[in-house]
């Protein structure tokens, strides 16, 4: 049993395994299930967010018309080859969208952790996957490394914008994600540990601010950065860079951030970007008297 | 750290649900609360009426949070596609179906207040969804549930008689289960009355169902594995 981020690189290290293994063995002692029951029930989440990318991908448009279709441009856009940044982070940056925009179409997807953060996750696995190459069970390995850094922030800071803003939904992803990705391309727990610290540092403070209250705006483009951030942050503790600041105690800080975080800004629509002239009208034009 | 409270469990709570969009608070998770709802009432509702509170009042209509509560009471699950479809359902099913948005600043801002009513019965269930599709039930039948959420807890809704409360205790104690705390509740003395038990261990299906077979017994749901 782990209770923190310490705890858990301390956990993996000295029986020389993956974080995965750690929260594989853990699920499987609360859950009273099997480890192969447990491997399906992944796989069948995994199965639904392939699922939710390619629908992204060929495009589609939320009923109050405010998102989708840029999964698309930004695929076109790589495909030119005029692309700045590199094609797997662009690649990581629409998959994310794809899954973000089904997600605001009522679509099927997979919460990681919520599902206005539903496209981080899965956004980096599918990119970082192209260059990797790895096995299904890695990938299944991906999401019980995401699920056991995620099972910390919500069980010591939180995971829901209205308790704690955008900084606990794709803030949390962000992290998630990003040791994710270093356990996969052969990095060591602590380096995992630091991909998290390095990427939530730099989310702190986020609001949650939904124009009309809908997981669309900016709740896609937030994810788009997010996978952007556990990117960088992957390849920055790949690196050996490490955060000065610890894991545990970067959570904590986020935590108590939430906590002094005005109501306006936790998923309300109140304040922030809803609140601008354009947040309103918007709200005013697809809600009709919405307050 | 100090506020370490273990309400997530699960690797799924975190990489999970599947769920139809876009929230998994504001829809998924009030899709579950109206789901409990429903199965603590036995059966489909001829009328509900739901009270939204906090962030659930303010972004109900952005969220889905409306349909997703009335899905629940439908007993669709969160990936149910009918979701969106639910009011109309409900419509064609005839259960009357109405909405009070509420100023009342509440302990937790996702909270929602569920009424369902029939010919010979009614149910009030208060819940709130706290992050990621996890939802806690903190109140029912105007009984506040003090559910820890740390341990094992089911919940008996039984006939308040005489002798019950030993009856459920003897079956737990037969299968070496250990009850950490325990409330028990009623509305009016001889009527319908509660008991929320909190144990030491998983409870599996079959002692649920023993508990279930006992005279006097309704109903034992789980409320936290």
């Amino acid at each position: 049993m782990f209770r923190n981020v310490a705890e858990l690189v301390e956990l993996a290290e000295s029986k020389n395994v993956k974080i995965a293994e750690i929260m594989i063995l853990q699920e499987m002692e609360f859950s009273g299930l099997s480890r192969e029951q447990i491997i399906e029930k992944m796989d069948r989440n995994l199965t639904v967010m392939e699922q939710a990318v390619e629908r992204g991908l060929k495009g589609v448009q939320s009923v109050t018309g405010l998102t989708g279709g840029d999964a698309v441009l930004l695929q076109n856009y790589i495909k030119s080859g005029k692309a700045l940044a590199g094609n797997l982070l662009l690649d990581a940056v629409s998959k994310a969208v794809a899954t973000n925009e089904v997600n605001a179409a009522m679509g099927m997807i997979c919460a990681t952790p919520t599902a206005g953060s539903a496209g981080v996750v899965p956004g980096t696995l599918f990119a970082v996957k192209e260059k990797l190459n790895p096995t299904r069970a890695e990938m299944i390995e991906f999401l019980f490394t995401s699920a056991a850094f995620g099972f910390v922030v919500a069980n010591n800071a939180s995971i829901s914008g209205a308790a704690g803003g955008c900084q606990a939904e794709v803030g949390s992803a962000s992290g998630m994600a990003a040791a994710a990705i270093v356990e996969l391309a052969g990095g060591t727990p602590s380096q995992a540990a630091e991909a998290m610290a390095i990427t939530l540092k730099n989310m702190l403070g986020l609001v949650c601010d939904p124009v009309a209250g809908l997981v669309e705006v900016p709740c896609v483009k937030r994810n788009a950065m997010g996978a952007s951030n556990a990117i960088t942050a992957a390849d920055m503790a790949l690196a050996g860079i490490t955060s000065r600041i610890p894991c545990d105690e970067v959570i904590d800080a986020m935590y108590k951030i939430g906590l002094t975080m005005p109501v306006a800004l936790r998923e309300t629509a109140e304040g922030g970007l809803a609140a601008t002239p354009t947040g309103r009208k918007l709200a005013k034009e697809i809600f009709g008297s919405y307050k | 750290m100090g506020h370490y409270t273990m309400k997530y469990r699960s690797a799924f709570d975190i990489i999970g649900p599947v769920m139809i969009g876009p929230s998994s608070s504001h829809t998924a998770g009030a899709a579950r609360i109206g789901r409990v709802a429903r199965t603590l009432f036995g059966k489909q509702p001829k009328k509900a009426i739901i009270s939204l509170y906090g962030s659930f009042a303010k972004t109900y209509r952005g969220h889905g949070t409306d349909v997703a509560v009335v899905g629940g009471i439908l007993d669709f699950d969160t990936d149910d596609e009918r979701i969106p479809a639910s009011l109309t359902i409900a419509e064609e099913a005839g259960m009357d179906v109405s909405f009070t948005i509420e100023d009342t600043v509440m302990d937790h801002p996702n909270t929602v207040k569920i009424r369902l009513f029939d010919e010979d019965k009614e149910l009030e269930l208060v819940g709130i969804s706290i992050g990621g599709g996890t939802i806690e039930i903190t109140e029912l039948n105007t009984f506040k549930l003090k559910l820890s959420g740390e341990n094992p807890a089911i919940l008996v809704v039984h006939n308040d008689v005489f002798g019950i409360i030993s009856s459920v205790s003897t079956v737990l104690a037969n299968h070496e289960i250990n009850i950490g705390h325990m409330e028990v509740s009623r509305k009016e003395k001889g009527q319908m009355a509660l008991m929320v038990i909190e144990v030491d261990q998983k409870i599996q299906s079959d002692v649920m169902k023993e508990i279930e077979g006992l005279e006097n017994v309704s109903q034992v749901i789980r409320m936290v594995e």
